[in-house]
């Protein structure tokens, strides 16, 4: 019940980490947007920002991580996949 | 021809001998190899009909033209490899040999290749197997899934050799490093579509969180050929296998003008390799100056937004009186009505002590008033005798006219009176400070007399003792010192007589006896 993965809830709003790289995103330029529309409460402005620092380093992360990494998968003895590095021949 | 015909191994008989006997599986066993021999390698064009798999794996069907049928069987382990699927309708040129089926007295085709028969024919095939399959929904735009922005890890399904899987590397490694994982497979020929299929179905199949990851994106890819060379792609297993990928898949087969039906069936269709890696990652230094670009609009617009509202609560705080000095005012005020509450009282004093004085400078000193007595004195006087003289003048000519009898002495009788009472004010007056004065001397004479330096004068002395003015005898104890003030000034003496000082509690009973006399002291007055 818990890990049905059609109902599986947005992921939760604090938690920036979980996004993916294209969510984090999005995300970091509606808040922009709002900002700069110079709309809404102080406060939610503050928050929205703290928000938005969050999501720009989730970004950064995420394309700290360009590594390239390239294997070639093989069938083993028993038929699951193994990965070996790819040589192009 | 006959003897073409005549069965190896048999001995040839003249018409009418004795035939010899065979049975029937001699006969068929002479007519399998007399085929077999004859047939052993054949190539055979036609349509296939009536195909069916059967459940060893063997797959039977019929060749057949306008006017003849073939059998045909493919047994399993050629039909795993066969380059086409074979299906009804299919113009096919086969391979294989002629044999016999003895069970059935049937002759066929053992199959071992099968190659599809012409251009046209392939393209009408695939115009076939196109409208199947989208009747089918496989082609539905429905079924497209959105490709993820940026994958973790791509899964490429292409040959491990060759320029494809290059130029795959190399644009994705210059756009955005990634981890690629690359199911190796044969792209054309004899099982190739089952390799491309398996490779699709095995990504799929790999677990999530296992050692090998599973690929957020699929590509799968073939460099340019003929529509032979491209036709694994078109083939429905591999066609059916991308259509039920549940990863993301690009297809990229061939150049841009080579469309096979695995592209129908794919998320997205590529026109090159090169261009699915274009199409599966964005831009790395982008997407870095994308999120610089967000981070300083941020900060900018919460810089800007916080700077405006201080903008408007500092313009409404000028708005606001300053509540300090609103305060500071009422304060001032408070204190200018206090000060002034003090003031008041004081001030009414004050103001009817001027009044007072006010009148007491008006009022004229007695001196002053003399004078205005005497200056109005002065001024009757001066006025009155010119008057007088105008009067006597006028009683005078009146007389005159009438009798000449002037009141000569009355007249010189009030001139008489004036001037002695002119003359008379000044002694008085002087007689006045006279007897006060002498009245001052007096007192102060009196003074003097009461005063004890006079008295001292007359030859008294006063005597001090140690408590001070001793005016009586019996507190003067032996050996008090004594200072005796005479007029012209003081001596000090010692007492001899007098109380016993050190006596006076030993022994009370003895009362104090004077030795030597005292300094005798007369009445003061």
């Amino acid at each position: 019940m818990a890990d049905t993965p059609a109902t599986a809830a947005p992921v939760a709003k604090e938690d920036v980490t979980k996004l993916s790289f294209e969510e984090a995103l999005e995300e970091l330029k509606d808040i922009v947007k709002r900002l700069e529309s110079g709309e809404g409460r102080l406060d939610e402005a503050i928050e929205a920002y703290e928000r938005g620092a969050n999501l720009k380093q989730q970004c950064e992360k995420k394309l700290q991580e360009a590594q390239a990494k390239i294997e070639r998968i093989g069938l083993g003895s028993d038929g699951t996949p193994t990965t070996s590095p790819f040589e192009s021949q | 021809m006959s003897e073409t015909y005549t069965t190896p191994g048999l001995q040839p008989e003249r018409a009418g001998a004795n035939l010899p006997e065979l049975t029937v599986s001699e006969i068929s066993g002479a007519i399998k190899r007399t085929l077999e021999s004859a047939f052993d390698r054949v190539r055979v064009r036609g349509e296939i009909s009536g195909f069916k798999r059967a459940a060893s794996g063997h797959c039977y069907m019929a060749l057949k033209d306008e006017r003849a049928v073939l059998d045909g069987v493919c047994w399993r382990g050629t039909a795993q490899r066969l380059s086409i699927q074979p299906e009804d309708g299919l113009e096919v040129i086969a391979t294989g040999r002629i044999t016999s089926y003895a069970g059935r007295s049937k002759y066929q085709m053992v199959i071992d290749s099968l190659e599809l028969a012409g251009e046209g024919a392939l393209l009408k095939l695939l115009e076939e197997r196109k409208r199947k399959l989208g009747a089918e929904g496989l082609f539905a735009p429905e079924r497209k899934r959105a490709l993820p922005f940026l994958p973790e890890v791509i899964g490429v399904v292409t040959s491990p050799s060759g320029a494809v899987i290059r130029d795959i590397l190399h644009r994705l490694a210059e756009r955005f490093p990634r981890r690629v994982l690359v199911w190796p497979v044969l792209v054309q020929g004899q099982g190739a579509a089952e390799q491309v299929a398996e490779a699709i179905r095995g990504f799929n199949a790999l677990p999530a969180k296992g050692p090998v990851p599973r690929p957020d994106l699929l590509i799968v890819a073939r460099g340019g050929g003929s529509l032979e060379d491209l036709w694994a792609f078109n083939e429905e297993m591999v066609v059916r296998a991308a259509a039920e990928s549940a990863i993301p898949l690009i297809s990229a087969v061939g150049h841009e003008t080579d469309t096979t039906l695995i592209d129908f069936a794919s998320d997205r269709r590529a026109p090159t390799p090169t261009a699915a890696a274009e199409i599966a990652v964005p831009v790395r230094s982008e997407l870095q100056s994308q999120v610089l670009d967000f981070e300083r609009r941020l900060l900018g617009s919460s810089v800007r937004q916080l700077a405006e509202r201080r903008n408007q609560v500092e313009g409404l705080a000028r708005g606001l009186p300053d509540p300090q000095r609103l305060l500071q005012e009422k304060t001032q005020s408070l204190d200018d009505r206090s000060e002034r509450l003090q003031l008041a009282g004081r001030s009414f004093l004050d103001r009817r002590g001027a009044e007072l004085e006010s009148l007491g400078h008006r009022l004229p000193h007695p001196r002053q008033q003399l004078r205005y007595a005497q200056q109005a004195l002065d001024g009757a006087r001066d006025r009155l005798s010119p008057a007088m003289q105008r009067l006597v003048t006028q009683r005078r000519q009146l007389v005159e006219r009438l009798r000449p009898l002037p009141p000569r002495r009355e007249l010189a009788h009030a001139v008489q009176t004036l001037a002695t009472c002119g003359e008379r004010l000044e002694p008085a007056m002087r007689r006045v400070l006279t007897a006060r004065k002498d009245t001052l001397d007096a007192s102060k004479r009196l003074l003097e007399t009461l005063s004890y330096k006079g008295t001292l004068e007359r030859g008294y002395a006063v005597v001090r003792g140690p408590q001070g003015l001793q005016p009586r005898a019996k507190d003067v104890r032996k050996g008090d010192e004594l200072r005796i003030e005479f007029f012209d000034g003081a001596v000090t003496a010692l007492a001899s007589g007098g109380r016993e000082a050190s006596s006076a509690a030993a022994k009370p009973a003895t009362p104090p006896q004077p030795h030597g006399p005292a300094p005798k002291q007369g009445k003061l007055l």
